[in-house]
C-alpha cells in the first residue's frame, strides 16, 4: 500500500460514482473454515452514506478508468481530459480485503474502462474476482459489472464467482442509444444478459438435482437506465423496466437521474440540475410494479405519459380512479388494500392480520401505521367520520394533498430559462 | 395499589409472573428492589427470583407464542426502556389469559407497543452491524467501540463471529462498559477494569499497526470521491446515518 494507490483510489472512485447500483442483498452465505467473510441476504448491510446521501455497500470502484468507447453520457469517454488511473489485481485485492476486515464494505463492487477490447478487460475483473475467491477465501459479496461484447467463456467463468452481475442498458431507446453511443448496440447488452439468465437458470435446475452443484450468479442480475438525457418519456421507461421485470433473473432495474457530466456534447440535452424529482418518482412506481402488483400500464396511460411530480404515482392512480374507493379496511382484500394510498405493505399486513380480532377504528389504524392524511380519503372503518374521494371531488383531494412546502416547478424542468439581470 | 419488588433481571421478571399466577395477586406496579415504595401502596411484596420458575413461565410462553414472536419478547426487555417491565409483565398476561393467540392483535395497544419497540431494537442491532468500525491493534486485535441506544450488543454478536472468523476482534460497549472478545474460537464477555487498561474510545495512534493509519486515510479519502457534487442531501445522510453514531465512524472524524 504506498501513495500511488491513495491516488488511484481517488480517480478510480470519481469514476465510478456514476453506476447507481449498490444492493448486497440475494445471496445467503456463510462464512467457510478458514475463510473471511459472509452475506446476509434479506435487505442486505449499507456500512456508510456518503454526503449525497446514498448508501456506501460495496467498494464501487473501477480496475481501470481508460475507455476505447466515446458514450456521450459517460465521465469516462476516450474524449475526455480527466485524470487516468489502472489498479493492478493484487493492489484492488489487498484494498477490498483490508476494507472488510475493518467493516466498512459488505463486498465488492467492480466494473470497468474497455481497454484494448472487451475479451481483455473482462478476463482481468475475472482474475480480482477469482483471486478474491480463491486465494483469500472470502465470502462477502461481489457485484461485478459484465463489459458489453465480452464473450460467454468469460461471463460463464465470472458467474461462478460473482453473487450479481450486471449489464447497464443505459438508454431506454434503441435509436437513442446508437445515437449517444456509436460503438454499441442493444445486441451486444442484451446477449449477455440473456446468458446470464441462462447459466443461472441452468443452474438452480441442477442444484436441486445435486445438492452441491455450483450456483450461478445467485443473486440474479440488475441494469441501469439513465433518465432525462434522452426524450423518452416515463411511459416507455416503465415499460421497458417491467418487461426486464418479467425475466426470472432481472431483480433490480435502477433509474439515474441525467447528471450533465459532458455538457459540451451538443447530443445531449443542457439541463441545470439532475431530474431528481422524476428520478424519486420513478423509484416509486417501480417500487408499485414490484411490490404492490401495480402494472406499467396503470401508472401512466396515453393521456398521462409522464408521472406527475407533485404528486406520488400511487395518489395520482387513485385519483384517476375514484370509482375504485373507498374501500373498507374491515372487509376488503389484501391487493385491494395495498392500492389505497397511505397503506403500505405492512400496514396492510397488520390490517389484515389484526382485523380478525374485532373491527378496526381510525385511531386503531393511525396507530398500526396509516398514513391517515391521504387515506382518510380513501377508506371506511368503523366509524365514518371522513369525506371519502366520493363526497369530495379528485380535484379537492388532489389540492390538499399535493405536497405543500415544495416550490412548484413551473414549465419545462429539461429546459434552461433565461436569465434577466435588472 | 399491590407493588411487586424484583431484582430486575430477565428472570426476575418471569419470576414475578409466576408470582402473581401462583397467589393470584397481581401486580400494579414493578419496582426494582431497594427503589423506594410509592405512596398508597397497600400490598408490597418482593419476589425471590427462581430460575426453575423462569424457566417454566418461559417454556409455557414457548408453547403458546410461536419463535419470531418469544424473541420480540426479549428484544423489548434489552431495551432497558423505562416501563418495558410492566408492558411485558402485561403482555405475558395478556398471552395467558386469553384462549386466542394475541400477538397478532394490533388493535391493542400492548400487542402493538412490544412490536414497535422490538422493531426499534431490531433496528439498532443492524445499526450496530453497519456502523462497527474496526481499528486494528498493534497485536492484530481489531478493536471496535460502540454506543447503542439500546443493548443490543448481544444480538449482533453471532454475526460478526461468522463473518470475521480468521482474526481476534473486540466491540467494545463504551456506554454500559462491556464487550466481547473473540480469540478465533470463541466469543467471551469482557470488561476493561480500570483507566489504565484499554482505551475506552477510539484507539491512539501509538497503539495501531502499522497499516491502519494508511487504510483509514484510504477510506476517508474514498467516502470523499464517491458522492456526486450535484446531489449532495445532508438530510438523507443523516436519516439513514444517525448523528449519534458520527463519534466512532472513521469517516466522519
Amino acid at each position: 500500500m504506498n501513495e500511488t494507490v491513495l491516488e488511484k483510489l481517488k480517480v478510480l472512485a470519481e469514476s465510478a460514482k456514476y453506476d447507481v447500483s449498490c444492493a448486497s442483498s440475494g445471496t445467503v452465505r456463510r462464512n467457510s473454515s478458514g475463510g473471511i467473510g459472509n452475506t446476509v441476504g434479506g435487505m442486505g448491510i449499507c456500512h456508510s452514506f456518503a454526503d449525497d446521501g446514498r448508501c456506501i455497500a460495496l467498494l464501487k470502484i473501477m480496475l481501470t478508468n481508460h475507455c476505447i468507447y466515446d458514450c456521450a453520457y459517460c465521465i469516462n469517454r476516450r474524449s475526455n481530459d480527466i485524470r487516468r488511473a489502472t489498479f493492478s489485481v493484487s493492489e484492488l485485492v489487498e484494498l477490498t480485503i483490508g476494507f472488510y476486515r475493518r467493516n466498512y464494505i459488505e463486498g465488492l463492487f467492480l466494473s470497468s474502462g474497455v481497454v484494448r477490447n472487451p475479451d481483455y478487460t473482462m478476463e482481468r475483473m475475472v482474475r480480482v474476482v477469482k483471486d478474491l475467491r480463491l486465494q483469500h477465501r472470502f465470502n462477502g459479496y461481489i457485484h461485478l459489472k459484465s463489459i458489453p461484447g465480452c464473450s460467454n467463456e468469460l461471463i460463464a467463468q465470472a458467474g461462478l464467482y460473482a453473487d450479481r452481475m450486471s449489464v447497464n442498458l443505459e438508454i431506454p431507446n434503441e435509436q437513442n442509444l446508437e445515437l449517444l453511443a456509436p460503438e454499441k448496440d442493444y445486441q451486444c447488452i442484451f446477449a449477455p444478459m440473456r446468458y446470464i439468465q441462462q447459466g443461472m437458470l441452468q443452474s438452480l435446475d441442477d442444484r436441486r438435482k445435486f445438492r452441491h452443484a455450483p450456483r450461478f450468479v445467485p443473486a440474479g442480475q440488475s441494469t441501469q437506465l439513465i433518465v432525462g438525457a434522452t426524450p423518452e418519456n416515463d411511459r416507455d421507461i416503465l415499460r421497458l423496466s417491467s418487461a426486464l421485470y418479467k425475466r426470472p433473473s432481472m431483480k433490480r432495474v435502477y433509474y439515474s437521474g441525467y447528471i450533465p457530466v459532458n455538457t459540451y456534447d451538443k447530443r445531449l440535452p443542457a439541463i441545470k440540475q439532475a431530474p431528481l424529482v422524476r428520478e424519486n418518482r420513478l423509484y416509486q412506481a417501480d417500487w408499485l410494479m414490484r411490490f404492490y402488483a401495480f402494472g406499467a400500464d396503470e401508472l401512466t396511460d396515453a393521456q398521462h405519459p409522464d408521472l406527475e411530480i407533485d404528486i406520488d404515482p400511487k395518489l395520482a392512480w387513485a385519483l384517476r380512479h375514484p370509482e375504485f374507493f373507498p374501500v373498507d379496511v374491515n372487509t376488503a382484500d389484501y391487493a385491494v388494500l395495498l392500492r389505497v394510498p397511505g397503506v403500505g405493505v405492512k400496514s396492510a399486513k397488520l390490517i389484515v392480520a389484526s382485523r380478525r380480532y374485532g373491527k378496526l377504528t381510525a385511531g386503531q389504524l393511525k396507530k398500526i401505521g396509516l398514513v391517515m392524511k391521504k387515506a382518510q380519503y380513501f377508506i371506511t372503518c368503523r366509524e365514518l367520520p371522513y369525506d371519502t374521494v366520493q363526497d369530495l371531488s379528485p380535484e379537492y383531494v388532489r389540492k390538499t394533498l399535493a405536497e405543500p412546502g415544495k416550490k412548484k416547478i413551473i414549465g419545462d424542468s429539461k429546459q434552461l430559462s433565461l436569465q434577466f439581470t435588472d | 395499589m399491590t407493588v411487586f419488588f424484583y431484582d430486575q433481571t430477565f428472570e426476575g421478571l418471569l419470576s414475578a409472573v409466576f408470582e402473581a399466577y401462583s397467589s393470584k395477586v397481581f401486580p400494579d406496579k414493578l419496582l426494582g428492589c431497594g427503589t423506594p415504595p410509592p405512596l398508597f401502596a397497600i400490598n408490597c411484596r418482593s419476589v425471590v427470583t427462581n430460575v426453575q420458575q423462569a424457566e417454566r413461565v418461559w417454556s409455557a410462553l414457548r408453547k403458546k407464542l410461536p419463535k419470531n414472536v418469544c424473541n420480540m419478547l426479549t428484544y423489548v426487555w434489552l431495551s432497558e426502556l423505562e416501563g418495558c417491565d410492566q408492558l411485558l409483565f402485561r403482555y405475558v398476561c395478556k398471552t395467558f389469559d386469553s384462549r386466542h393467540a394475541v400477538a397478532w392483535d394490533f388493535g391493542d395497544d400492548d400487542v402493538l407497543q412490544v412490536s414497535r419497540i422490538a422493531r426499534k431494537v431490531a433496528h439498532e442491532s443492524m445499526y450496530i452491524k453497519q456502523f462497527v468500525r474496526f481499528q486494528q491493534a498493534a497485536d492484530n486485535v481489531y478493536y471496535a467501540p460502540v454506543c447503542p441506544v439500546y443493548n443490543v450488543l448481544p444480538l449482533a454478536i453471532d454475526h460478526f463471529a461468522d463473518r470475521f472468523a480468521d482474526q481476534q476482534w473486540i466491540i467494545y460497549d463504551t456506554k454500559r462498559r462491556y464487550g466481547y472478545y473473540y480469540d478465533l474460537q470463541t466469543t467471551s464477555e469482557i470488561t476493561f477494569l480500570g483507566e489504565n487498561g484499554l482505551p475506552a474510545g477510539k484507539l491512539d495512534a501509538s497503539l495501531m499497526a502499522e497499516d491502519e493509519k494508511r487504510f483509514q486515510e484510504l477510506w476517508k479519502s474514498y467516502f470523499k470521491s464517491i458522492a456526486i457534487k450535484e446531489r449532495i442531501n445532508p438530510r438523507l445522510q443523516r436519516q439513514h446515518m444517525p448523528v449519534r453514531y458520527w463519534l466512532y465512524l472513521t469517516e466522519k472524524q
